[in-house]
């Protein structure tokens, strides 16, 4: 285990390394497009308590761009709110992280609703309710029954999509996932190695869509969109919020069967964590989620991803530029 | 807890791990058994294909340093620095930049700049520590370089060279491992998607790929008897019986 997530970190060290240098010269300059400010400014400041400085909470996250900021974003958020605070932002996939927060070695990470009930609680692709907040609900109950808090969810979903180039999808005429069928078996997918044993990506296909393809390829998470601007792949399983999506004109496939449940982030901990932490925990949280809509999302990775920014320094730009920390 | 038991515990779920397929950890796909021979295929494929690439292209600069002797400090030297660089960064540098490539030559490739060495080394100091009186003698008969090369020099090399592949072979069948970072399903797969294998799949593809190098070093052996030339084998007397156990081969092989 110990081994493999190192092996994962030096990999995706190495490619984000090489990454820099490969999209240098052809990704065109992005306008600062800054997260939309809500007009109402009802949000206002996180108010710092100082009485939170006892409360020490270990942020975790998983180990992809949007967790890490994510986790950075908690954070941060929770610093300001006078809350001790360490951080473990690399944590593999959600089993690893899940076990973290079980075993106390972090406090807290965010997870999807979706991924929790598919992954965790042994719900079936097509019992999956196609409502974010239905899908909260019954997140939170499988997680209480573990001992476990989820805070309400983020606005942003982050589900899993099916994506092809643009050249692909033109001149095999797809639109939806299901134009796929009688196409796929000359198709290669690529996907995280989770995939070949998960209802919202390869097995899905296989069993909501009878899909099946010439090749599936496991690779790290962090080739998603490499794999298919390089045409080695021609589907590949990637996440609403890329941001690559747009730069690279993908083609995001309909799911109209149903097959991806709604992915909005929440933040899980033990229950303990959160009477600990007491009732700013939530506040804070709350706060902070309240412009985290799918566009600022997208925006965020973005930055991380292809203006090969720190995600801390993302994270803080997200607080600063929404006003919940700094100024006067 | 015991944790002889539980270590014992994982140790036969890992054996049977290996012997039947099962279901993924989290259900819906099909893992272990049976479903380890692609991988073990794969795995095969890139080991050898690998080593070809290696000792094409480190067997005949060796053979040619040692025989002229000259150039050989900074071949060698590179080739070492070369293996400083860890096989990851390598795999990842072939996969970065030549991403139209097909994943498993990007592998391979990286994996043969990790068999040269060795084999390089090896091959030169074989030849080098080849007898001055045998190659003069060979040279008073009228041979020319070529047939020096063929005829004595590498015949009485071929334990330290041998000693260089069975090196790399069984550097490559370990390193092979973490090729499916990549997309190249190797036996690392169960051992890097812990997820999807359990820890039955890590420590039985673990025990695996270290039978595949035990074997290939049995192998690699019996090759090497099979090529030695009667003459040398009853020749070299003691010292090709220390080379043969291991000892002396594995030791020579570090002096550049």
């Amino acid at each position: 285990m110990k081994l493999s997530r190192l092996l994962l970190v030096l990999l995706a060290l190495a490619c984000s390394a090489v990454f820099v240098a490969a999209c240098g010269d052809d990704e065109e300059e992005q306008p600062a497009s800054t997260p939309s400010q809500s007009d109402s400014g009802s949000g206002g400041k996180i108010e710092r308590n100082d009485a939170n400085a006892e409360v020490s909470l270990t942020i975790g996250s998983k180990n992809f761009t949007e967790q890490k900021v994510l986790g950075e974003i908690y954070a941060q958020g929770l610093e300001a709110a006078g809350y001790s605070i360490n951080k473990d932002l690399n944590l593999g996939d959600q089993d690893t992280a899940l076990a973290a927060v079980k075993s106390g070695e972090i406090s807290a990470y965010p997870e999807y609703t979706g991924t929790a009930l598919l992954a965790f609680f042994g719900k079936q692709a097509d019992e999956l309710p196609k409502d974010p907040q239905e899908a909260y609900e019954e997140a939170k109950a499988g997680f209480e029954a573990d001992g476990l808090v989820a805070l309400p969810p983020t606005p942003f979903t982050s589900s899993n999509e099916v994506a092809v180039t643009k050249e692909t999808a033109d001149e095999l005429g797809l639109k939806t996932i299901s134009d796929l069928e009688g196409k796929s078996q000359d198709l290669t997918l690529y996907g995280s190695p989770e995939c070949r044993q998960r209802l919202d990506c390869l097995l899905g296909l296989q069993q909501v869509y009878g899909l099946k393809f010439k090749k599936f390829t496991p690779v790290d998470i962090a080739q998603r969109h490499e794999v298919l601007t390089s045409g080695r792949a021609d589907v590949s399983i990637v996440f609403t919020t890329d941001p690559q999506i747009q730069r690279e004109q993908e083609v995001l496939l309909e799911d109209d069967k149903g097959m991806f449940p709604p992915y909005n982030s929440t933040l899980v901990m033990k229950k303990e964590t959160a009477d600990e932490a007491g009732a700013d925990l939530a506040k804070t949280v709350e706060l902070i989620q309240e412009q985290l809509t799918d566009e600022n999302m997208q925006e965020l990775n973005a930055r991380v991803d292809l203006d090969k920014k720190d995600p801390a320094q993302v994270a803080e730009e997200y607080l600063t530029e929404t006003g919940l920390i700094g100024g006067n | 807890m015991s944790t002889t038991l539980a270590f014992l515990g994982d140790f036969g779920d890992a054996f049977d791990y290996i012997f039947h397929s099962r279901e993924s950890q989290a259900g819906g796909a099909r893992v272990g058994g049976s479903e380890l021979l692609p991988l073990l295929w794969t795995h095969l494929k890139v080991t050898g294909a690998a080593m070809g690439i290696a000792i094409a292209i480190a067997l005949p600069i060796g053979l040619a340093l040692g025989h002229t002797g000259r150039g050989a400090f900074a071949t060698i030297s590179v080739s070492n620095v070369g293996r400083a660089v860890p096989s990851i960064a390598l795999i990842a540098f072939f996969v970065a930049f030549f991403p139209r490539t097909p994943e498993f030559w990007n592998v391979t490739v990286a994996l043969a700049l990790l068999a040269i060495p060795p084999i390089l080394t090896n091959a030169f100091v074989g030849v080098r520590q080849v007898s001055r009186d045998a190659v003069d003698a060979a040279r008073g008969m009228g041979m020319s370089g070529t047939q020096i090369v063929r005829s004595v020099e590498l015949p009485l090399a071929l334990p330290l060279i041998f000693g260089g592949i069975k090196t790399s072979t069984v550097n490559v069948i370990a390193t092979a491992t973490i090729a499916p970072l990549v997309g190249v399903l190797t036996l690392g797969d169960p051992i890097i998607s812990g997820t999807v294998h359990g820890r039955a799949g890590q420590i039985g593809a673990s025990i695996v790929v270290a039978l595949l190098a035990v074997l290939a070093e049995l192998a690699l052996s019996a090759v090497q008897r099979a090529v030695t030339p009667t003459g040398v084998k009853l020749e070299k007397g003691a010292s090709a019986r220390a080379s043969r156990l291991g000892t002396l081969k594995r030791r020579i092989q570090t002096v550049p």
